[in-house]
Order: C-alpha cells, then structure tokens, then sequence
C-alpha cells in the first residue's frame, strides 16, 4: 500500500509543479508589458524587463559642467568639481574614458592624465575633478564616457505622458474617451432589443418559431467581413456615413445573434410553473416579460453584456469600418495603438503603457466579473 | 455636442425608445386594433395573442436581416459586378482575378494553417489545463490566470508578443525574451533540449493526438448501429485522410528538427522568418484561445460521473488511462464544440496579423486580405469576392450548429 501512496503524491506534487509552470507561462507576456510600463525608455532598451530588479548596465556620455561658469581658482590652476549625475543617485560607475575611441580606458577612482598636467579624477558615484591651468579649464567642457550601473528605477512618467500630457501622438487620452463612448450604448441597446426577442421566441407559441431560432443560431457564425462592404455603402447611402452613430447600430446589429441566442437559452429554462400561474391570474406578456421573466433572467443579461462589452472594446474592424473617418478625430484605443505601432514601434516606454491602459479596463471587468462570464461561456457552448 | 454627452442621450433615447416601442404596440394592439368588446372579446385575445410575437420579434428581425442578413446577399451580388464599370455585372471576373493572384493563395495557404494549428493546440492545452486544474486548491487562481487573456484585445496581444519577439542588434542587451534564451542557449545541452527534444517531443504528442483522433473516427465508422447519412461518413473519411496527411507532416518536421542547423549567436527577427512567422502569430491566438477550451472543458470534466472513474481505478487504471480512456471519451461531444468554436475565430482572424506583420513577410490570412482589398486597393468586387471565401469556408460549420440546434428544438418539444 505504501508504494500507491508514494506514487501518488509524487503525482501530486507533478500536477503542482505542471499547474505552476502553465500559469507562469500564461502570466509572463502581460506581466512584462506591465513591468515595462512603469520603467524609463534608457533602462528599457538597455535590458530586458525580467531583470528590472538589478541594476542595469549602461554605457552613458555626459559633459561635465561648464567650466566658464563653474571653475573655481586653486592655486596657480582652476578646478571644475561635481557630480556627473547631478546629486548621487546611486548610479556605480565601473569603467570610464575620455574618448569615444577608449570608452573603458580607466577604472573608477583612477586619474585620467589628460596631458600637460591635466588632470580628471572620477569617483564610482559619479564625483569628479577636474583641474588645470587657465588655458585648459575653459572653452567646452570635458565629455566623459562611462559604463554604469544604473540602480533598478520606476517611473510614473509614462502613465503621465499617455494620459495627461495632451501630446498628439503619444496621449491616448482622447481615444479612451472616444472607445467609452462606442462601448457603453452598444451594449446596452442590443440587450434590450434581444430581451423582447428572446423572450418571444422562449415562451410564446406561433408558427415559424424553430425555423427562426435555427436562422439565429446560422447568423451566430456569419462572418462578419462580409457584412462590412454592403453596409458601409448604406450608411454613406442613407447619409449616417462614418460616425458614432453608425458604428452603434452596427456594433448593435453583430451582437444580436448571441444576444438573442444566450438569454432564449437561460429563458427556456426558467420554471414553467411562475409562468403559467401569472398568466392564469390574467397576467399579459408584456407584465409577464416586464415583471418576471427580465428580472428573473437578470444573470444571463450580465453574461451578454460582459461579452458585448469585451467585445467591442477589443474591437479594432468594425471600428476603422464605420467609425473612424480622415480627421482622425474618432479614433479608438485599438486604432491608435496600430498606428503607434508604427510611428513609436521601437518605443517600449510608450507602447507598452498605451497598451497596458487600454487592457486595464476589460482586465478589471474580467476579474470582477468573472462568474457571470463563466456562466455565459457554457451557455452559449455546451448544452 | 461632445461625443460622450452623445452616447448617453443616445442610450437614453435608444432605450426609451424601444421600451416605448414595446409598451406603445401593445396597448395599440390590445386598445386600439382588437379592443375586447364584450361581441368578439375571445376572438380578439386570440387574434391579439397571435399578432403579438411578431412584435416583439420586430425590432431584432428588422436589425438581423438589415446587418447580418441582406449583406450575405448584397456581398455575393458586389462580388460578382465590378465598381469602377458603374457596378455593371461582370460574372466571375472578380473571382478569377483573385484567383490569379499569388497574395490570395497564400492567404488561404495560412487560414489552413491556422485552422489545423490553433484549433488543436488550444484545445490540447485546454484540456491539459482542465485536468491538471480539476482537483486542485488554488486551481481557480491558476483557472483565472490562464483564462486572463480572453479578455485582453488582439491589439493588445500583439503589443504583448511584438516585445516578447523583439529584436536588437547582437552588441546590446536583448529586450525581447525569445531572443534573450536563443542568444543564451548557443548551442550546448540546454539548446538540444529546448530546440530539439521539446518541439519533436510537442510534434509527436501533436501527431498522437491526432492519430487517437483518427481512431475513434474510425471506431464510429465500423460502428454497425451507427445511424450516419452518407455525408456525415464521407465527412469522417475526409477528416481522417486530412490526418493521416497532419501526421506525416509532423513526423517530417521531426526529422527536420533534428537535422537543421541554427544560427546560433544571432538574434533573430523572428516576425521575418518564412514560413515560421506564422506559427509566432499562431502562438498569441492559441495564447488567448487556451482559457476559452479550459473553461468550458473543466465543467465538462465536471460532469463525467463518479462512477465511471472509480470503477476504472477499481479495475487497476493509472492515471493516464483514467484521462484518455474514461474522461476524454465521455467528453467528446464538448472538444468538438470546443473545437468548432475555436475554429470560427480562426477563420476570421484579422487583428493579430494586421498589427504584428500585416501580412507581410508571408503571413497573410484571407481577412486581412479582404481588409488590404477593400482599404488600400479600394477594389470592392474582389474584396466581396474574398469575404465570400471565408463564408464558404465557415459555411460547413454553420450547416452542422444549425442542424444541431433542431434537433435539440425536436427533442425539446
């Protein structure tokens, strides 16, 4: 018996370890665009983000200060003293030249000989010396090149230039706005309109019923690209053209399937008894639908509109389709972060949190309410 | 008026004005058209009763049929007539231009692709998540995390994947992590693992998953109750034949991971890569995909009775052939759905390629060469003529969820 047991918390602890490697594998990607998001551009693309919490190494090139203004006399020379990095930041110098052709020459706390007795002292910190006669301490200053170690730093100013800068390109600001404003009446008005639907195919009897559930069920799947080319037409036709409303009703339009699809579903589940009392006691539809069954089928209404809002907020398509004309002055979030892509695409700093700020909210939505995501999920799948 | 100021009072008028719809027709058509009078009060009721559905149905019909339903129509009749020419009909012109095209083929070369690859690697992992989530204590935590990216954009995905796959110039720090383990492996014991055995070891299990697959296609086929048409068996046989081909594939891609040389030493640009570039955007799909297929398998997990598990034990099963012999089987219905479900995002995957390559580099999909079509080349019959393409190819789908949906409205009643 002994052994049984041995193998199976062996198995056990095989199923903990898998689980663990699976979910750090599914974790990683997003956790590094968040980290990324919070460091500055130097120490983005001097390292990659896993070792955000070392210090990284970088190769820097900094003029000392200006010696007409900072020389001060000692002796029959001047000096020029300070820090290379203004205060101490922490910063630890390693190796350090005076020309771009011996970038490493010295170590730290060497003195450089710069030649008829010139001289140039850099500390690990960053504090310098630097003296010699009149003629030398003056005109440009010194250009030092050092390979440092820069202590791990996190930053806030990439939220503050997306968000609040206002800066044409980079501000996604606008867009965030522009992508709230396409969200939140395409999902509340598809579910409306497919409650009534859903309950008439649910609970009333009239010919033609399983014919027009069968249609819904093959709309669930038409793809949408073929719809794009024929009602972009009929909106410029109709003079809605490119625009909010025309990305509302058609955002309304592609969600109805599973709208209607997912509450019928829920809705031909409720218990027939309630019903059927409330319409013996002379109830109409419209009470029994109004009073009972809407409040009844409250779950699976949050179900749909946890998907419809995911959905279009994710929505890149129908958005450049309907919504997004010349001026640019509509633009969503998923747009603009294609189009930064290709303006800022070696910008991490940037990108990384634009992207970050436009998966915040559905990651908040998600997390809070995934149950009735769940629940929708094996609505609409498994039966 | 400021947009957002817009969407409310739209909200609200759009609100109002439906439940006003709703509210309004019935009391016309109670009131107004068959009023009970105490003549006809029965037979108005009945009349009223057999109006009403359609009033409540109006509102969804109306906006089914005007976005989803007259665009199939329209895009087939725009697919066959030429813009330029004043929309004048030009017969299949549209259809042999794209046909001719090189883009095209390709497109349709990867949408296979996809359709062989997402599909049954999210699914696998799916289940392998399912399974190894079912008993655990902080499974629903590793649930969520490895459901988490369904929520994610696949403009965000891509941001996510264009850094994982990103690539410097050999003297700096690599930034994007795929490149920092290829610059790390360099040859030696830790490259033969991860870019030999691991890929030949998923190759294989890919390759038996599908020949299991196989056999219980087969195990239907010979199956003497079975009460199949001859275009579900047919169906089987071309799915079977399809695998056979998967599988030699695979085992030919073994061979070849044993056999290529690498460029050590280099960063690569992974994105350019030929052919292989579309397995790297296949990867942020099954990514997303992966909490999908392990939600919904988990529950079916779920379900399988007790019973049969125990039993198995009883009778000496490990623990593998409890999962492959007692659950999957009894959960084949879920992976099909699972499976179809899947494959319809596939079909229609446009962002994750628009953003990371837009097609360049041979990763076009048909989607995005539909959306190329209609945007830069402004050409509408042959963009009409390849959404058409993709609706062919979803159509099989549709045809088998519709079917099935009344048969269980059969069954209901």
């Amino acid at each position: 018996m002994s052994t049984i047991a041995g193998t199976k918390s062996r198995l056990t602890w095989a199923v903990h370890i898998s689980t663990l490697l699976l979910v750090l594998l599914w974790i990683f990607p997003t956790f590094g665009l968040l980290v990324s998001s919070f460091r500055t551009a130097d120490q983005i693309s001097s390292s990659g983000w896993w070792k955000a919490m070392y210090a990284s190494e970088q190769n820097i090139v900094v003029r000392i200060a200006d010696p007409d203004d900072f020389r001060v006399a000692d002796g029959d020379g001047y000096v020029v003293s300070g820090n290379l990095f203004g205060d101490d930041t922490g910063v630890e110098i390693s190796n350090w030249g005076t020309s771009s052709r011996a970038i490493d020459a010295h170590e730290a706390g060497e003195t450089a000989d710069l030649g008829e007795g010139e001289t140039l002292r850099l500390l690990a910190n960053g504090d310098y010396i630097w003296s010699g006669n009149d003629d030398q301490i003056s005109g440009r200053a010194q250009r030092v090149f050092a390979t440092a170690k820069t202590p791990p730093d996190f930053t806030l100013e990439n939220y503050d230039q997306v968000l609040l800068s206002g800066n044409a390109t980079d501000s996604i600001a606008k867009a965030f706005f522009n992508t709230l404003t396409v969200t939140i009446p395409a999902t509340i008005i598809p579910i409306v309109v497919a409650a009534f639907a859903a309950y008439a195919l649910a609970w009333m009897q009239f010919p033609g019923r399983a014919i027009l559930v069968a249609i819904i069920v093959g709309l669930l799947v038409v793809p949408l690209q073929l719809a794009l080319i024929p009602l972009l037409k009929l909106h410029l036709g109709i003079g809605i053209g490119k625009g909010y409303l025309g990305v509302w009703l058609a955002h309304t339009g592609f969600g109805l399937p599973l709208a209607i699809y997912l509450l019928r579903n829920y809705m031909v589940g409720l218990p027939k008894d309630i019903i059927e009392n409330a319409r013996v006691d002379g109830a109409t539809d419209y009470q029994i639908f109004t009073r009972i069954v809407l409040p009844l089928s409250f779950p699976a209404l949050a179900s749909f509109a946890i998907f419809q809002f995911l959905w279009v907020w994710n929505d890149l398509l129908v958005a450049r389709v309907f919504l997004i004309d010349a001026t640019g002055e509509t633009t969503v979030m998923t747009q603009q972060i294609v189009e930064l892509l290709g303006t800022r695409g070696g910008n991490w700093e940037i990108l990384s949190t634009a992207a970050f700020v436009s998966i915040a909210v559905p990651l908040v939505v998600f997390f809070s309410l995934q149950r009735y995501l769940v629940r929708g999920l094996l609505a609409g799948s498994v039966k | 008026m400021h947009p957002f100021v817009l969407g409310l009072v739209t909200i609200a008028i759009g609100v109002s004005g439906c439940l006003a719809y709703f509210s309004l027709s019935n009391l016309i058509l109670d009131k107004v058209i068959f009023p009970q009078r105490p003549g006809d009060r029965g037979r108005n009721i009945n009349r009223a009763n057999a109006v009403r559905p359609w009033l409540f149905l109006f509102p969804a019909i109306f906006a089914l049929g005007l976005y989803l339903g007259y665009p199939v129509f329209e895009t087939l009749r725009l697919s066959l007539t030429d813009r330029d020419a004043g929309g004048a009909f030009v017969g299949l012109a549209n259809y042999q231009q794209m046909m001719a095209e090189e883009k095209f083929w390709e497109a349709l070369r990867n949408n296979m692709l996809w359709l062989i690859v997402v599909p049954a690697a999210s699914t696998a992992f799916g289940l392998l998540a399912a399974q190894l989530t079912d008993r655990l204590p902080w499974g629903n935590i590793a649930k969520s995390i490895i459901f988490m990216p369904m929520a994610i954009s696949f403009v965000g995905a891509s941001v996510i994947f264009k850094l994982v796959y990103d690539t410097r110039p050999v003297e700096q720090d690599q930034i994007g992590v795929v490149n920092a383990i290829w610059l790390h492996l360099d040859g030696g014991i830790g490259s033969f693992i991860v870019l030999r055995l691991l890929p030949a070891f998923l190759m294989l299990a890919f390759a038996a998953m599908i020949a299991y697959a196989i056999k219980g296609l087969i195990a239907q086929l010979r199956n003497p109750h079975s009460q199949d048409g001859f275009g579900i068996k047919a169906l089987r046989v071309a799915a079977g034949v399809v695998g056979l081909w998967v599988i030699v594939k695979c085992l030919l891609t073994v061979i070849n991971i044993f056999t290529v040389t690498n460029t050590y030493g280099e960063p690569q640009t992974w994105l350019t890569i030929p052919f292989w570039n579309s397995f790297f955007l296949m990867i942020v799909l099954i990514w997303i995909q992966t909490g999908f297929a392990m939600v919904i398998l988990s529950a079916a997990l779920r379900g399988v009775p007790e019973e049969t598990v125990e039993a198995a034990i009883v009778d000496g099963a490990n623990p593998f052939e409890v999962f492959f012999k007692i659950k999957v089987p009894q959960i084949r219905g879920t992976i099909v759905v699972v499976w179809t479900t899947i494959t319809l995002v596939v079909l229609k995957i446009f962002d994750i390629v628009f953003a990371m390559t837009n097609g360049q580099w041979g990763t076009q999909v048909l989607a995005n060469y539909m959306i190329d079509k209609l945007f830069r080349a402004n050409d509408w019959g042959v963009g009409s003529a390849s959404a058409i393409a993709i609706m062919v190819l979803v159509s099989p789908i549709l045809i088998w969820n519709v079917t099935n949906a009344r048969q269980e409205m059969r069954d209901q009643q």
